[in-house]
């Protein structure tokens, strides 16, 4: 062939649509499909409520010489574990949309990447917010649990939640690499989400586990940021119950904080765009 | 930019003029392939492929499962990574693929599951909303005709429907190159025919179309130049009528005489069929006239690639 080779004519320059607007559009897509899959809905918020409800009634007991009851322990606990839903959903869900063709599809497409986490993240930090006034309401109707009444409890909340939900999310994103195939992620990530709520003082006060475990799961956000939820809902006085004698939450910042980098470098690093069947 | 002449077949249906042979030279070029080689491991799947597609072509690869025309197609969309050769597509080299690329070309990929509790319109209005220069959403699905599905979820189709979704959001936002990646694998016969009169409509309008099928029919329905892959290199590349000689390969006479059927093998078939004309005086009974089929050709071709 004797083709000589044209560029095809420059096509007027187009303006593509904003990363952060895309981004906006895929959270309000995902989380309109997420709330349509009822069986997901319906598992991911009764799951922390059944846990408050069942631990809730058990130890309805009064803790030692600080007037706060155990259930109350449970709320701040399982806020915790619901600011790191975030770890399960994007764990499994990035896992599933590797193996359904949606990233597939997304890579050939002009969406930025980042669009696609931020519509993620957003999703994520919409369903933990949803989570936690679920299980606040029911904190506060069911089990005497009082909201803190100072700001700067409320500031300490916000910070302990957005710092938790997005490095939790993150390192979700990094395991989310980790399962063979969508249908196997399910089981890999739950497992040690379980674990980890179990040691991290989310079931069981941390003051009761060995220091082994304890020192574990000081490695992991889960237990720092049970530890700030326990601060802002059981205040002062719940500070002796604290294997430190205090909440710490200068290293509860430092610990969360580095999640959000580390996850960060962690999810440039690993990440995968395609399933292990293509390669 | 399309040059190309269309007419109306005998069949009532649109079939494209040839026109590879006059009118290759000059036009723009579409997608460039030089020495492109890719190998996982042990294993070579391309090794030493060269193609030219030129704009406003439909251009079809064939080839046995393994032959290498998927990851030639996959490099070809940005998806791989190649070992050597060069690649342009569009002008750019999908090896370092950018956004204003991307918003430039169409890709349908084979079987996916995914949006499945968004309905159709939902669907392709939210990646309308990723190009720049995107088509109307209510026009494209009642093109791909699923505007009676339009307010369904995306579970509750068909798998034939499904697809056309697939090519729903290929071709949302006015590509200037459309990859269909065996686009009709699963369909019934009637949703295959409404899907080719989808593609030639889109051909018609100037979509450059690069088409990887296991359907020798289908490539021959479409495609202006087909090329069959095997062994990782191209073993024939042509007009799906004249490939591997298949226009002046011998011909075969068949008819029926004294209650048996008869054929022979022959370069001048009209001599035959006027000899026999003369023998029956008139009407020879069960007559056909065949060459080898774009199937034969195939098959001969991935079984010796020589």
């Amino acid at each position: 062939m004797t083709q000589t080779v044209t560029r095809a004519p420059a096509p007027p320059i187009d303006r593509q649509p904003s990363a952060i607007r895309l981004g906006l559009s895929r959270a309000a897509f995902e989380t309109k499909t997420f709330f349509r899959e009822r069986d997901a809905v319906i598992f991911t918020f009764s799951f922390p409520i059944v846990l408050l409800l069942i631990f809730g009634s058990i130890f309805a007991d009064e803790l030692e010489g600080t007037g706060l009851n155990v259930s109350q322990l449970y709320v701040a606990g399982l806020i915790g574990s619901a600011a790191m839903t975030g770890f399960q959903n994007l764990g499994i869900g990035i896992a599933m949309d590797r193996d359904d063709g949606t990233l597939k599809r997304l890579l050939g497409t002009p969406l930025p990447r980042s669009s696609y986490f931020v519509g993620r993240a957003l999703n994520t930090l919409f369903i933990s917010f949803c989570q936690v006034v679920i299980l606040l309401v029911i904190g506060v109707a069911l089990f005497g649990l009082e909201l803190p009444s100072e700001p700067s409890m409320w500031v300490t909340f916000v910070w302990v939640f957005v710092l938790g939900v997005f490095g939790s999310a993150l390192l979700g994103v990094a395991v989310s690499s980790l399962p063979r195939s969508g249908k196997s992620a399910s089981a890999v990530i739950t497992m040690p989400f379980v674990v980890l709520q179990f040691i991290s003082g989310v079931y069981i006060p941390v003051t009761q586990l060995p220091p082994w475990l304890v020192n574990i799961a000081s490695v992991f956000p889960l237990k720092w940021m049970c530890q700030g939820f326990r601060s802002v809902f059981l205040g002062d006085a719940g500070a002796t119950l604290e294997l430190a004698k205090s909440y710490e939450l200068d290293r509860v910042a430092l610990v969360l904080g580095a999640w959000v980098v580390g996850g960060l470098v962690l999810c440039l690093t690993t990440f995968r765009w395609k399933s292990r069947r293509d390669g | 930019m399309s040059t190309e002449r269309w007419t109306t077949g005998s069949t009532g249906r649109w079939c494209r003029a040839s026109r590879t042979a006059t009118t290759l030279e000059g036009m723009t070029t579409a997608v460039r392939v030089r020495g492109l080689t890719k190998r996982y491991g042990e294993v070579q799947a391309v090794g030493g492929i060269d193609l030219d597609i030129s704009a406003g072509e439909v251009f079809a690869i064939l080839g046995p499962n393994g032959a290498g025309k998927s990851t030639t197609v996959e490099i070809m969309e940005g998806y791989r990574t190649r070992d050597a050769g060069e690649v342009s597509v569009l002008g750019v080299d999908p090896g370092r693929p950018t956004r204003e690329w991307r918003s430039r070309i169409g890709v349908v990929l084979q079987t996916a599951n995914d949006v499945a509790e968004a309905t159709v319109r939902e669907t392709v209005r939210h990646f309308a909303g990723y190009y720049p220069r995107a088509k109307d959403p209510d026009e494209v699905i009642e093109q791909v005709g699923l505007t009676d599905k339009a307010g369904t979820r995306i579970r509750q189709l068909s798998g034939g429907q499904r697809r056309r979704v697939d090519v729903a959001l290929g071709v949302i936002g006015s590509p200037e190159l459309l990859f269909l990646d065996e686009p009709t694998t699963g369909f019934d016969p009637e949703a295959r025919r409404q899907f080719w009169e989808l593609i030639e409509n889109m051909a018609h309008q100037g979509t450059t179309i690069v088409l990887t099928t296991h359907y020798l029919d289908e490539a021959e329905a479409l495609a202006d130049r087909v090329a069959v892959v095997s062994g990782g290199r191209i073993v024939a590349e042509g007009d799906p009528a004249t490939l591997g000689g298949r226009a002046t390969a011998k011909a075969r006479v068949g008819w029926a005489e004294e209650g048996e059927h008869r054929s022979r093998e022959t370069d001048t078939p009209t001599r035959t069929v006027l000899e026999l004309a003369t023998r029956f005086d008139g009407e020879v009974p069960e007559l056909t006239v065949t060459r080898p089929s774009l199937e034969d050709v195939y098959l001969r071709l991935i079984e010796n690639p020589s």
